[in-house]
C-alpha cells in the first residue's frame, strides 16, 4: 500500500443499515411477496400451485380491467387538465406584496390549504352529504335550479361529482406549489420587465411560466400519481357506481384482493398497475433532472 | 436622451421611521455619465428607483427634459435599467432577449433586426445570438441585460444599478471599458450606482457621493479626491481614505498634538482660529529618515506591504497618520521617522464641513 492511499474504513456501511432495513420492510419484501403470489394459485395457506404467467395473461384479457383502466386514465387526464390551470390561476391572483408576506396573503393560503387537512374518507362523506338532493347544499341547489341531478343513478352526474370533489380536494396543493414558486421569483425580474415595457401576458409567458416549470412538473407528477391510485374518496362517495361507472383501478384491485380473496390474480394485477406509474415517474424524473443540468 | 432633473425627491419605505432618501435635488445633463457613489444602504438604489419609476417618491418631482413624469409608470417613462444581478429571459435566445424591449414597443421587424445586430456587435454578443440565454455565463448574461438597456435609441437615460457586482474581477474590467466604449458611441445619459469608488471614478464624468440618504458632494473624480467638501467624502474616497486628525488653528499655522505645521497662503488667508480637523491624503503626506524643515518625529506603528507600495501608519503625539510609501524606504515598527505635511495638500474641516 502506498503511503498516500486513504485508509479504508468499511464501518460507514453500518450507517446505511437503518435505511436498508426500512426500505426492505417498507418496499422490497412486500413487493417480492406480491411477485411471489402472482405466479402461484393459492387455494389455502398450505396448498399452492405454481402457475407461471397464467394470472398475468388472464388479467390482461379481463374486459373489466380494460374498462377500469380506461376510466382511470380519463380521470387522471381530466383532473390534471382542470387542477393545474386552475391552481396556477388562483396562485397568480393571490396577493404578493413586495418584501415579505402580508396578513392577507397568509390568510388566503391558510384558507386555501383547508381541504388538504381533511382526512380522505371524510372528504368522501362531506361530498356525499353535499351532493344529496334533499339536504345537501350542492345537490339541493342544483335541484332547485331545475337540474335533474342524481349522482347515485346517473353515471355522468356521478363522474362530475367525483371530478369536482377531487378538484376541490387537490387544487389547493397546486395553488400552494405555484404560489411558493411565484414568491421565489426575485422582484428584480418584474422591475426589468417593467423597464422593457413588457405586457402582463409577456411577464407571465417569459418570466413566471419558465420560473414555475419546476414546481409545475412536481405538481403534475404528484397529481398524476395521486389521481392514478385514487381510492378512498370515490369509494365513500359513490362506492364505484352507479354500475361500475366510477370504479377505478384501485377499487377494482381491492375487490379482487380483499373482496374475492383472489390473491394470485390480484398480485398480477397490482404488478401491472405499478407499471404505468413507474414509467410516468421515470419520464418525469428524467425530464426534471435534465432541466436542472442544462 | 434627456436631461434628468429631480427636485425635492424623498422616499421612505413603509414600516421604517427614517427617510431612506432625504429631500434631494439632482440634475443630470443630457449625454453625460454620472455615478452615485456611497456605502450600502445610503439611498443610492432608492434614488435610482425614483428615476426609473420602480419607486414612487413620497414627495418631489421627477422631470425628463422639463416634462413632469413623477406620476408615470416605469413602462411609460422610457428609461433603461440594468440591475445588480443579471436578468435575462431564460427561455428566449440572446437575439430575442435583445429584441424584447423593441418588440414590446411595436417596432417594425427590420428596424428591430438592425438595432439588435448593431448592439450585439458592440457588446461582443454577435456570435451568441442564437444561443439560449439560460446557458450563458454570468458576465455574458450581464452583457445581454446591458444590451437590452442600450438597444432602444430613444431612452431618456440608462440606469445601472451596481451592474458589475455579479461578475468576476477580470471580466469586470473588460465590461467597464466596454461600457465606456458604448458610451462614446451612443452617448446616452448614464447614471451608474456603485459602492466601489474605482468603478465610479473610472466610469463617470461626475460623481455624486451619497451618505445616509443625502448627496454630500457632487464633483469630478479629481475634485472629490483633492477637495472633499466633507470629512465623509474625504474618508470614503481613496484607499485608504484621507487622514483626518484633530488640530488647533492659529492663523498661518496649524498644530497637531502640539506640533506646528505651516499652512499655504490660501488656508492662512481664512484666518481661522480654534479647534478644527486637518486632513491629508496618505499619498501626499511625506515620511523621511532625515529631518527637513517643518517635519516632526513620529513613531511607526504599523507597516502594511501591498507589493508595489507600503502603507505606513505613524503616531504623532497620539494622532495617527497613514502614509503611502513607494520608494526604497523600509521602515520598521517601533522606530521613528520624520513626518511632514506639504502645506498645499493640507485640507481643513470644521464640524465635518470643509473650510474654504
Amino acid at each position: 500500500m502506498s503511503p498516500h492511499a486513504k485508509p479504508r474504513n468499511e464501518r460507514a456501511w453500518f450507517l446505511v443499515l437503518p435505511v436498508c432495513v426500512l426500505v426492505a420492510f417498507n418496499a422490497l419484501i412486500p413487493l417480492m411477496t406480491v411477485v411471489n403470489y402472482s405466479v402461484q394459485d393459492i387455494v389455502s395457506p398450505d396448498q399452492r400451485v405454481f402457475v407461471g404467467w397464467e394470472w398475468f395473461k388472464s388479467v390482461l384479457r379481463d374486459p373489466e380491467l380494460h374498462a377500469a383502466f380506461g376510466r382511470q386514465v380519463l380521470f387522471s387526464v381530466v383532473v390534471l387538465a382542470i387542477e393545474l390551470p386552475l391552481g396556477l390561476s388562483v396562485a397568480l391572483c393571490l396577493p404578493r406584496g413586495p418584501g415579505g408576506s402580508t396578513w392577507q396573503a397568509s390568510l388566503c393560503t391558510v384558507l386555501i390549504a383547508m381541504p388538504l387537512l381533511v382526512p380522505w374518507n371524510v372528504v368522501g362523506t362531506i361530498w356525499q352529504v353535499f351532493a344529496r338532493t334533499d339536504i345537501g347544499l350542492g345537490g339541493a341547489v342544483l335541484t332547485k335550479l331545475g337540474v335533474d341531478y342524481n349522482y347515485a343513478l346517473d353515471p355522468v352526474h356521478a363522474w362530475g361529482t367525483v371530478v369536482v370533489m377531487d378538484v376541490w380536494h387537490w387544487t389547493p396543493l397546486v395553488v400552494l406549489l405555484c404560489y411558493a414558486g411565484l414568491r421565489a421569483i426575485p422582484e428584480t425580474y418584474y422591475g426589468a420587465a417593467a423597464v422593457d415595457g413588457a405586457s402582463r401576458w409577456a411577464v407571465f409567458r417569459y418570466i413566471e411560466l419558465p420560473r414555475l416549470s419546476g414546481v409545475l412538473t412536481i405538481g403534475v407528477l404528484l397529481r398524476f400519481m395521486d389521481s392514478f391510485v385514487i381510492y378512498t374518496e370515490p369509494f365513500v362517495l359513490t362506492g364505484g357506481g352507479p354500475g361500475s361507472s366510477t370504479t377505478f383501478l384501485s377499487q377494482h384491485l381491492s375487490t379482487l384482493a380483499v373482496g374475492q380473496f383472489d390473491l394470485g390474480r390480484a398480485s398480477a394485477f397490482s404488478l401491472i398497475y405499478f407499471l404505468p406509474i413507474l414509467i410516468v415517474c421515470y419520464v418525469f424524473y428524467t425530464l426534471m433532472t435534465r432541466e436542472e443540468r442544462s | 436622451m434627456a436631461t434628468i432633473e429631480l427636485s425635492g425627491i424623498c422616499h421612505r419605505y413603509p414600516g421604517t421611521p427614517d427617510f431612506a432618501l432625504q429631500p434631494t435635488d439632482v440634475t443630470c445633463e443630457d449625454g453625460q455619465t454620472y455615478a452615485l457613489l456611497g456605502p450600502s444602504g445610503c439611498g443610492k438604489t432608492t434614488l435610482l428607483g425614483t428615476i426609473s419609476g420602480l419607486l414612487r417618491p413620497a414627495a418631489g418631482r421627477v422631470l425628463f427634459d422639463g416634462r413632469d413624469v413623477t406620476q408615470l409608470e416605469t413602462r411609460q417613462r422610457n428609461v433603461a435599467q440594468v440591475f445588480q444581478f443579471p436578468v435575462v429571459y431564460d427561455t428566449m435566445s440572446v437575439y430575442d432577449n435583445l429584441a424584447f424591449p423593441l418588440r414590446n414597443r411595436w417596432l417594425a421587424p427590420q428596424d428591430v433586426d438592425e438595432r439588435v445586430r448593431a448592439i450585439a456587435v458592440l457588446l461582443d454578443l454577435d456570435t451568441d445570438l442564437k444561443r439560449r440565454a439560460r446557458g450563458l455565463p454570468a458576465d455574458a448574461k450581464q452583457r445581454v441585460a446591458l444590451g437590452r438597456g442600450l438597444v432602444r435609441e430613444d431612452v431618456a437615460a440608462v440606469l445601472l444599478d451596481e451592474p458589475l457586482t455579479a461578475v468576476d474581477p477580470k471580466t469586470k474590467w473588460e465590461l467597464r471599458s466596454k461600457l465606456r466604449e458604448v458610451h462614446a458611441e451612443l452617448a446616452p445619459t448614464l447614471i451608474y450606482v456603485t459602492h466601489d469608488q474605482n468603478e465610479a471614478l473610472t466610469v463617470a464624468d461626475r460623481v455624486f457621493v451619497m451618505n445616509a440618504g443625502r448627496i454630500v458632494q457632487e464633483g469630478t473624480p479629481q475634485e472629490l479626491f483633492e477637495h472633499p467638501a466633507h470629512t465623509f467624502v474625504a474618508r470614503f474616497i481613496g484607499s485608504p481614505g484621507m487622514n483626518i486628525v484633530a488640530c488647533e488653528l492659529a492663523g498661518a499655522s496649524v498644530r497637531v498634538a502640539g506640533r506646528a505645521f505651516s499652512l499655504n497662503e490660501r488656508a492662512a488667508a481664512l484666518g481661522a482660529r480654534g479647534s478644527a480637523e486637518l486632513g491629508v491624503r496618505p499619498e501626499l503626506a511625506r515620511l523621511g529618515e532625515q529631518a527637513v524643515p517643518d517635519s516632526h518625529a513620529a513613531r511607526v506603528v504599523r507597516v502594511e506591504d501591498f507589493g508595489r507600495h507600503r502603507i505606513v501608519t505613524v503616531d504623532l503625539g497620539g494622532e495617527r497618520f497613514a502614509v503611502k510609501v513607494a520608494d526604497g524606504l523600509l521602515p520598521r515598527e517601533g522606530t521613528s521617522l520624520w513626518l511632514s505635511l506639504p502645506a498645499e495638500h493640507i485640507r481643513l474641516f470644521a464640524n465635518g464641513e470643509a473650510l474654504r
